[in-house]
C-alpha cells in the first residue's frame, strides 16, 4: 500500500459522521469512567508492580512454559509449543481433525485474530461462529475489529439491525435491547450445535497449569463448557507464576479498558473438566501457546517492553489519532498505540511502514498504559528501524542534511525569511500557501517567518542585570527563534524584573526532536552534541526553554541519545538536571505571585502541550501562575488533549492534524475565553492559525507573553 | 460499625452498583421462597417464549413452538433444602431439577445455587463450578440467586489466595468469579444486561450457616 492509498482510507474512515461521533462520545465517557474506577488507589504503583511482574516473567518464559506444561498435563490438559502462526493453525486444524468436530464457537481473542484464525479453519472447511457479540457482528459483515474491547464501536445500531434482518431472514427493529437478544438466542444454538469450542486467555498460571479468561457476556464460559472439545490459544507472553500475579494485574486491567472494577466473569480452568454428567468423563482440552516472535521480542533490549501488554485497550482510547480515524485505519490487526508496534514484529515491515508514521507523538499513550510501556519511544524506533531498512525518503535526508549543519539550518531559515514577502504581503502570516504544502494544509493560518530572528537582535536585547539572583542560559529553539522572537523578548524582560541573568549561547542549534520524529537517529545525536557543546551546565543555575517540547527532549532524551558519547555524555546529564520551562522556573524557583504582577482580570484559559503536562509532568504551575496573575481562569475540558501539531505530523497527515484541532477549538470556544495561554510555540502556531482561519474571538498567548502584560 | 458489618456494608455498595439484587436473610428457606416468588412474577424463560416480541431464525422458531411451563434448577443443594423447594415448585406448577440441565439448554428460568465466597472490594461471588449442572444453572438461567454465607464475605481477593491455590490444585477444577449479571456494550457503548448469561443476579446473605453440602 503506498503512503497514498493509506491516507485515502484515512479520509474516508472521517468522512464517517457516525463513527466521529462514536469516538467523541466514547473518549469524554472513557475518560470520566477511568478516573472514578481508579479514585482511591494508587495508579502509579500499580503501573509498577506490573510491569515488574511481566518483566520478571517474561525473563523466564520457556521456565514457565515447561511448568504449565507439566502440570497442565498431569490434569488431563495436552500442551503444544507453535513456533509460528501457521503452525498455531495446523495444531489446531489437525485436533479438530481427530474429534471429528465440524462446528466449531469461539470467544474472543487477538491472539486468534493475530493468526488468522477463522480463516484458515473457514478454508480447511470447519464452520466458525464467534460468541462475543461485537466479534460476532464483525465476523457476519466479514470486517476486522476497530478496537481490542469494543470491536463493533464503529457500527450503529441501525447498521446492526440491517444485518440481523439478513441473519434471521426476518426483520428486526434498531432496538437495542431487542438486538441483544436475538443474539442471546441464535447464539444459543449455536453453543449447542457446536462440536469445539475456541478460547484465548488473559492469563497461564505456571504453578497450577490454570487458564485465566475474563469476559463481560458469559460467552467463553459456554465456549469452554457445552462443547466437548476446547482449545485455548495462549500467547507465551501471558504465562505467569501463579494466581497471585493475575490477581495484581486483574485489578489494573478492566479499570483501565472500560472503567469497570472487575468484569462479570473470571473464570479459572485447572485440568480437563467434567463432560456432561458422567463423573469420569472429561472434555478434551488442549492448550496451543504461540511464539510468532515473543521469545526473540523476550530478548530484546529495547522492544522486550512490548510484552508486558496485557490488551486492555487503553491506548486506543486516549490516542487524539485514533479517535479520529478509527481502528481500520490505526492498525492491521491489532489496533492503537501498542498496535502500532506490534504489527511490525508480527505482521511485518510491509503492513508497519505508514501506520508508524501516523503517530502525534502525544505520550498519552504512555501515560495510562496499564504495563508502563513507553509505547511513544518504540513507535519512533520502529520507524527509524524501517527506515534503515528500506531507506530514507530524499525529503528526510535532505533535511537530515541540512539541520545537522547549524550554520546551513540558519541560513536556510534567514534565506527563506528573505523571500516570503510574496506569501505574507508584508503581514505577519502567511496569506498564501508555499507551493510544498497543497490545499489539505490550508486549515490555519501559517506564521511568516520574523523578520529579524531573536539570535540577530540579542546583542541588543540583553538586558543589563545587577548582581543577578539567578544566571539563566536560553534556550531558543528554531520556531521561537526564527517565527517567534517576541516570546523570547517578553521573557527575557520579565525575567530582567527578577534580577535573573539571562544568556543566549549563539552555537546552539535545533533541539533534535523533528529529527528523531523523522527517524533520522544520527542527525538527531548530531545536533544533540552541538547543543550540549554550547550550552555549559556549570555556568547556570537553569537552563531555560520557553518551548515544552524543546524542554522535553533535552531533559527526557538527550542524555539518553548520548549515553556513553564521552565527553558529551555527563555534560548531557547536567544540563537535563537544569533544563525548565518557564511556568516551572517562575512558580517553583521564582515563586512568583500576585504581589509581582498587576491584576490581569480577563476570563483566561490553558491549553497544556503534550511535552509540558505528560513529557515533564508540570500541570499545575501554569494554570496557578495564570490565576495568581489575576486572571479569571476557566478549565477547558480537553485541556490536556493533543492540539494536533505534532511538530512534521501536521504537514504529514494535514487531514487529521485538522480535525483534532477542530475539536480542540470547539473545546475551547466552550470556556468563553478571551485569552488561550500555552507553552509550546509549535502548540501556538496550530492554535493560533486555527483560530485566525476559523475568525473565533480569543487570542492565543505563550505564558511569557502574559504575563510580560502585567508586569508592575 | 464492626468489621462483618463493614464488609457486608462494602459487598452491598459494590454489587448494587453492577445492578445485583441484594438481601438479608436468617433463614434458607425464605431465600428459597424467595427464588419460587421470583420465577412465578417473571416472563417465561426469553428464549423459549412464543409470542415473543422479535423475531427469530427458522431454525430457532421451531424450538420455540411450544409453550412450557417455567422451570427452576437447583443442582448441588443440601438434600434437604432441594425437598422443600421441589414442593414450593410443584405447588405453583413449576417444573423443578437438580441435574441433567443440559437438557435444558434453550431455556431454564431459574438457577438457584450456594456460592462459596464474596469479596467486598468488587461485590463478586466466588463459586467452584467444577460440577456442570452446577456451573450451567449459572450460566443458562434467565435469573441466577446465589446463596453466600455472610462469614464468608472476604475483603479482596488476596484474603483467599491461598484458599483458591488448594481449590485449583483439587484438579480438575472451574472457579469462577462472578459480579452482576452477564452484559455487553458492544452495541453502540450502550449497557445491555443478559447476553450469553443470567439477565439478573440476586444474591442472598444468609446469617448463621446454611448446612452446606459437603
Amino acid at each position: 500500500m503506498s503512503l497514498k492509498q493509506y491516507k485515502a482510507g484515512i479520509r474516508r474512515a472521517m468522512g464517517n459522521p457516525f463513527l466521529r461521533e462514536a469516538m467523541q462520545n466514547f473518549t469524554a465517557a472513557y475518560r470520566t469512567g477511568r478516573e472514578s474506577a481508579f479514585h482511591g488507589l494508587d495508579v502509579d504503583e500499580m503501573v509498577a508492580q506490573i510491569a515488574a511482574i511481566k518483566d520478571a516473567a517474561n525473563l523466564q518464559l520457556d521456565g514457565l512454559y515447561q511448568d504449565f506444561k507439566k502440570n497442565a498435563e498431569a490434569a488431563g490438559i495436552k500442551v503444544h509449543l507453535a513456533e509460528t502462526a501457521l503452525e498455531a493453525n495446523e495444531i489446531i486444524t489437525h485436533i479438530g481433525r481427530i474429534n471429528k468436530v465440524r462446528k466449531i464457537v469461539k470467544s474472543k481473542t487477538m491472539t486468534g485474530e493475530e493468526i488468522l484464525l477463522n480463516h484458515h479453519l473457514g478454508a480447511q472447511g470447519f464452520e466458525v461462529t464467534e460468541t462475543d457479540l461485537g466479534e460476532w457482528i464483525i465476523q457476519l459483515r466479514r470486517e476486522g475489529p476497530s478496537h481490542m474491547v469494543m470491536p463493533a464501536i464503529h457500527l450503529s445500531r441501525h447498521h446492526i439491525a440491517h444485518l440481523f434482518s439478513d441473519v434471521t431472514g426476518a426483520k428486526q427493529h434498531h432496538d437495542i435491547a431487542a438486538l441483544v437478544k436475538v443474539a442471546r438466542r441464535e447464539l444459543r444454538l449455536r453453543y449447542m450445535e457446536a462440536d469445539m469450542g475456541i478460547t484465548g486467555a488473559n492469563f497461564a498460571l505456571a504453578a497450577t497449569g490454570t487458564l485465566g479468561l475474563i469476559t463481560n457476556e458469559g460467552n467463553a464460559r459456554l465456549v469452554t463448557t457445552l462443547p466437548r472439545v476446547h482449545i485455548a490459544l495462549v500467547g507465551l507472553e501471558k504465562l505467569l507464576p501463579s494466581l497471585s500475579e493475575a490477581l495484581t494485574i486483574n485489578r489494573m486491567l478492566p479499570r483501565n479498558a472500560t472503567g469497570q472494577a472487575i468484569t462479570s466473569y473470571v473464570t479459572w480452568i485447572t485440568g480437563a473438566n467434567i463432560q456432561g454428567s458422567e463423573p469420569s468423563s472429561r472434555k478434551t482440552t488442549h492448550v496451543v501457546f504461540l511464539d510468532n516472535g515473543r521469545r526473540a521480542l523476550a530478548r530484546d533490549p529495547l522492544f522486550s517492553q512490548v510484552l508486558r501488554c496485557v490488551r486492555c485497550g487503553a491506548c486506543a482510547n486516549v490516542c487524539p489519532v485514533f479517535r479520529v480515524v478509527g481502528g481500520h485505519q490505526y492498525g492491521y490487526i491489532y489496533v492503537g498505540a501498542i498496535g502500532l508496534v506490534l504489527t511490525y514484529f508480527f505482521h511485518g515491515r510491509e503492513k508497519a511502514r505508514h501506520l508508524v508514521k501516523n503517530c502525534i507523538n502525544c505520550e498519552a499513550c504512555r501515560v495510562v498504559c496499564a504495563a508502563g510501556i513507553d509505547l511513544p519511544l518504540l513507535i519512533k524506533a520502529v520507524h527509524a528501524r524501517i527506515q534503515d531498512e528500506e531507506g530514507h525518503p530524499l525529503k528526510n535526508i535532505l533535511i537530515a542534511g541540512v539541520m545537522g549543519r547549524r550554520k546551513w539550518f540558519h541560513a536556510t531559515l534567514r534565506g527563506a525569511g528573505r523571500v516570503q514577502g510574496p506569501l505574507t504581503g508584508g503581514s505577519p502570516y502567511l496569506r498564501h500557501l508555499p507551493l510544498i504544502l497543497t490545499r489539505e494544509h490550508n486549515f490555519r493560518t501559517l506564521p511568516a517567518m520574523a523578520p529579524r530572528p531573536f539570535r540577530d537582535r540579542w546583542k541588543v536585547l540583553k538586558p543589563h542585570v545587577e548582581n543577578p539572583s539567578y544566571r539563566v542560559a536560553l534556550f531558543a529553539g528554531c520556531l521561537h527563534d526564527f517565527v517567534y522572537p517576541e516570546q523570547l523578548q517578553a521573557a527575557v524582560t520579565l525575567l530582567a524584573d527578577f534580577k535573573v541573568d539571562v544568556d543566549f549561547p549563539m552555537a546552539q542549534s535545533c533541539c533534535g526532536l523533528p529529527l528523531e520524529t523523522l527517524g533520522e537517529t544520527k542527525a538527531a545525536r548530531d545536533v544533540a552534541r552541538q547543543n550540549v557543546m554550547a550550552l555549559n551546565p556549570e555556568c547556570y543555575d537553569v537552563i531555560l526553554a520557553l518551548c515544552a517540547s524543546c524542554a522535553a527532549h533535552l531533559k527526557n532524551r538527550v542524555p539518553r541519545i548520548l549515553e556513553g558519547v564521552t565527553p558529551w555524555a555527563r555534560r548531557a546529564q547536567g544540563l537535563a538536571e537544569r533544563v525548565m520551562p518557564l511556568s516551572a522556573f517562575l512558580y517553583d524557583v521564582l515563586q512568583m505571585n500576585s504581589a509581582d504582577l498587576k491584576p490581569g482580570k480577563v476570563k483566561t484559559t490553558y491549553h497544556a502541550p503534550c511535552h509540558l503536562c505528560r513529557g515533564l509532568g508540570i500541570k499545575e504551575a501554569p494554570r496557578l501562575l495564570i490565576q495568581r496573575a489575576g486572571f479569571k481562569f476557566v478549565r477547558a475540558e480537553e485541556e490536556e488533549t493533543c492540539c494536533g501539531f505534532g511538530g512534521t505530523y501536521s504537514t504529514q497527515f494535514p487531514q487529521v492534524s485538522s480535525q483534532i484541532l477542530s475539536q480542540k477549538l470547539d473545546d475551547i470556544k466552550k470556556t468563553g475565553a478571551q485569552f488561550l495561554v500555552t507553552e509550546c510555540p509549535g502548540c501556538i502556531l496550530q492554535l493560533r492559525g486555527g483560530i485566525l482561519h476559523r475568525g473565533d474571538a480569543v487570542e492565543v498567548l505563550h505564558l511569557a507573553e502574559l504575563l510580560d502584560r502585567l508586569k508592575k | 460499625m464492626s468489621s462483618v458489618d463493614s464488609l457486608v456494608h462494602n459487598f452491598r455498595a459494590q454489587a448494587e452498583a453492577v445492578s445485583t439484587i441484594l438481601e438479608v436473610m436468617a433463614d434458607p428457606v425464605k431465600a428459597l421462597e424467595y427464588a419460587v416468588q421470583l420465577c412465578e412474577g417473571k416472563e417465561p424463560c426469553q428464549l423459549l417464549a412464543s409470542g415473543s416480541s422479535a423475531e427469530l431464525s427458522n431454525k430457532t422458531e421451531e424450538l420455540a413452538t411450544q409453550k412450557l411451563p417455567k422451570i427452576i434448577a437447583a443442582p448441588a443443594l443440601p438434600k434437604t433444602l432441594q425437598k422443600i423447594l421441589k414442593h414450593l415448585c410443584e405447588s405453583r406448577g413449576i417444573t423443578f431439577i437438580t441435574q441433567g440441565l443440559r437438557d435444558h439448554l434453550f431455556g431454564i428460568d431459574l438457577g438457584i445455587t450456594h456460592a462459596d465466597w464474596g469479596i467486598a472490594e468488587t461485590g463478586t461471588i466466588i463459586m467452584d463450578s467444577s460440577n456442570e449442572d452446577v456451573r450451567l444453572a449459572t450460566m443458562i438461567s434467565d435469573v441466577h440467586v446465589a446463596m453466600l454465607p455472610i462469614h464468608r464475605i472476604r475483603k479482596s481477593f488476596f484474603d483467599l489466595e491461598t484458599e483458591l491455590r488448594v481449590t485449583m490444585e483439587d484438579t480438575p477444577n472451574y472457579t469462577a468469579f462472578i459480579t452482576g449479571a452477564s452484559r455487553t456494550a458492544d452495541i453502540e457503548r450502550v449497557l445491555t444486561l443478559g447476553v450469553h448469561g443470567p439477565l439478573e443476579l440476586h444474591i442472598i446473605l444468609l446469617k448463621g450457616s446454611c448446612g452446606k453440602k459437603p
